[in-house]
């Protein structure tokens, strides 16, 4: 075990990556020399060259087709997007070929493609720097998406995705970049869980509290509040938002009987209203109580100074775990 | 040794503003940059690509005609540009790869898709009628532009592994105003990337001229990019062969990308469900069908005695045979079951689509059980 950053347990899954397999290459904007705006891809043009490690020209769209066609040629690319909101130029090319092409050539041609997105706010960014786009490649029939809350999970899924034979889209909270944890960097990829499935993080008995990304750790802080008042969360980190592991996920609200989930994307038509919809028809006569989300709100990402109101914070976790305990709350006597 | 193009003083779309080396009444006529790269070229080989051309016009047909009959669900004809089609799909070798869109049925054919290659996809039975790796071809794509990119990166792939093949890509005038293809050659530009972009302009993007693309000769476009360009007949198989010759071996001996603009003219729809009338008059079609691609090299062939009643009959007869194995393969085709089309949407299991498709496949048995009472 070593103690690592995010940061440096996703070099180090890259760098292990393309060490057991030469068909790995990465590429994005700043990643070789500056080894990418928020380092993660330090080093990593020294030790492989600048043919494995490629800076590429700034078009997002272009570093997707490209990458396409990498894999038609049976390479492995990992293709870092610079900032959440600058995947949208390649929004075509992942929705309409990297996402189909399995599917539209009847499975004759894989893209093997691991599309990493540093993601999300809370880190005083300036606009298009914190936008929580996962929604539109969860809807997406063809892509994988995951989203990492822990240094352990960072290097582990992403060696996971860059092995897989599908496309998948990496979230990378940007606010964990420098979060610390243990990280086994030597146990065997093929022993860990399977990527796709979820990981109960604090296991509980009165509130099944859902979530993903950096909202782990804000999850995690309103269980241990809670705790206080005697209320039991368990936490459950998703890990995969596509698939979610419903088994998980269904054990639990089958315990607890009660649901909140929180996410920092807004909640129109987000994971939330998914999750949700499909924990009601799987487990309606289990629920005590109706499902709650905590999200951002239906707007653009706000500004830096405002954002602390957007990103859900503990106390707006809590409020929404007494609402399904049916406790005094923001909400108690308000008609919605 | 390639002249590269600049804008035309007037910058107009001057069809005839081309290299040519075969006139419409099928005269030889000398081309300093081109004449080289066809040295070798007999009358033998002119045979071949006037066979190739006149099988392909004659699958064309065969795939409205079965569009008509309510055979396939729509068809993309490639009528007017077979020289463009064959004649650079020809200058291939089998160990390159292309990146056609979905009106190249002449490059598919080229490469080696059989029958059902053509038809397949067209039918509405699967997404794609072949397997790329076998063909040595994408799977013909339908977003504007899209592949070339993809025709790009696969170069790239091919500079990793250090071998001397090539890429070529087919794309429209209409495609030239999307960002991706834009973005592919700066790509291929930067990189040095060994493909060979093929424009074919023919005139029309559905219904808008080309000049609502551009306001220039598109393959003057390329030099800006860092990529040298030709601007060919695209009616005139010789002339178009030669030039992608030019860009292949440009291609393939690390000199980088390299584009041709082969002008030529759609006769007929955009597709089976478009009415080109409301868009050109009968005598601009007129004019182009007099400089027609296949009669053009007939006449050349005719002057050099290289052709007559029995070559034109040998060829009308494989082309009839090729479109009566396009005609039954479509006619003979099953549709797949209801629950295949949820296979191959991953590559690995995916817990969320297997859950659907234990719900689709216990509905489907819902009616067995039923028929079966």
């Amino acid at each position: 075990m070593t103690q690592l950053t995010m940061g440096k347990a996703l070099n180090e899954g890259l760098r292990r990556a393309m060490r057991d397999d030469d068909k790995v290459l990465i590429m994005g904007e700043d990643i070789g020399k500056l080894g990418g705006v928020f380092r993660i891809t330090d080093g990593l043009q020294t030790e492989f060259g600048a043919q494995r490690v490629v800076d590429t020209p700034l078009a997002e769209s272009g570093i997707m087709g490209t990458a396409v066609g990498l894999a038609y040629r049976g390479y492995r690319p990992v293709v870092e997007i610079q900032f959440d909101g600058f995947v949208y130029p390649a929004f075509d090319q992942i929705v309409s070929n990297v996402a189909k092409l399995h599917y539209r050539s009847q499975g004759a041609v894989k893209m093997p493609i691991t599309i990493r997105i540093p993601w999300a706010g809370g880190v005083g960014a300036a606009e298009h720097h914190s936008e929580s786009p996962e929604a539109y490649f969860v809807h997406t029939a063809g892509l994988r998406v995951v989203a990492v809350s822990n240094p352990q999970d960072a290097y582990t899924v992403l060696r996971q995705a860059i092995a897989c034979d599908d496309p998948v889209v990496f979230f990378e909270p940007k606010r964990l970049y420098h979060t610390k944890g243990e990280v086994d960097l030597d146990g065997d990829i093929a022993d860990a869980a399977p990527m796709g499935l979820a990981r109960v993080a604090r296991p509980g008995s009165d509130v099944t509290l859902l979530t993903y990304g950096a909202q782990v750790s804000t999850a995690m802080d309103a269980a241990t509040a809670a705790e206080d008042d005697g209320i039991s969360i368990e936490v459950i980190d998703l890990r995969s938002l596509s698939p979610v592991d419903y088994k998980t996920v269904t054990a639990s609200v089958r315990k607890t009987g009660r649901v909140v989930v929180t996410h920092e994307a807004a909640r129109e038509a987000g994971m939330g209203a998914e999750l949700i919809a499909s924990v009601t028809e799987r487990c309606f006569y289990h629920l005590e109580t109706p499902p709650v989300r905590v999200t951002g709100w239906d707007i653009p990402y706000p500004p830096a100074k405002l954002e602390k109101h957007h990103v859900p914070d503990l106390d707006r976790i809590l409020d929404a775990v007494d609402r399904v305990l049916d406790r005094p709350n923001s909400l108690t006597g308000v008609e919605l | 040794m390639v002249h590269t193009l600049t804008p035309t003083a007037d910058l107009k779309q001057d069809v005839d503003d081309v290299a040519r080396l075969l006139t419409a009444e099928g005269e030889r006529i000398a081309d300093r940059d081109l004449d080289p790269w066809v040295a070798d070229v007999d009358t033998a080989q002119l045979r071949d690509l006037y066979r190739d051309m006149v099988v392909l016009r004659r699958i064309d047909a065969e795939g409205m005609a079965l569009q008509r009959q309510g055979q396939v669900g729509l068809w993309a004809p490639c009528q007017g540009q077979e020289a463009t089609q064959i004649g650079t799909a020809r200058a291939m070798r089998a160990d390159d790869f292309a990146f056609p869109s979905y009106r190249e049925t002449g490059v598919t054919y080229a490469r080696g898709a059989g029958p059902e290659g053509y038809i397949r996809a067209w039918r509405g039975e699967a997404h794609s009628s072949y397997d790329p790796h076998e063909v040595g071809a994408a799977i013909p794509q339908i977003i504007i532009g899209a592949q070339t990119l993809h025709a790009v990166g696969y170069a790239m792939g091919i500079q990793r592994d250090g071998t001397d093949q090539a890429v070529a890509t087919w794309f429209g005038d209409g495609a030239t105003s999307q960002g991706d293809v834009n973005e592919a050659m700066v790509f291929a530009a930067s990189y040095t990337a060994p493909v060979v972009f093929v424009c074919t302009n023919n005139q029309y993007a559905i219904s808008e001229p080309v000049g609502v693309q551009a306001a220039a000769p598109i393959a003057g476009r390329a030099p800006g990019f860092g990529i040298p360009s030709m601007r060919v007949d695209g009616n005139d198989v010789l002339a178009v062969t030669a030039a992608m010759r030019w860009a292949l071996d440009h291609a393939r001996t690390g000199q980088g990308p390299a584009f041709i603009e082969a002008v030529t003219y759609r006769m007929g729809p955009h597709t089976t469900s478009d009415d080109p009338t409301r868009y050109r008059d009968k005598d601009e079609v007129e004019r182009w069908r007099r400089r027609d691609p296949i009669a053009r090299l007939e006449a050349y062939l005719r002057n050099q005695d290289a052709f007559d009643d029995e070559f034109a009959a040998a060829v009308a007869a494989e082309s009839d045979e090729v479109a009566a194995a396009v005609r039954s393969t479509c006619l003979a085709m099953t549709t797949a079951p209801a629950l295949s089309i949820l296979d191959n949407v991953y590559a690995e299991p995916h817990t969320g689509l297997e859950d659907e498709k234990t719900w689709f496949a216990a509905y489907l048995d819902g009616f067995a059980e039923e028929s079966a009472r």
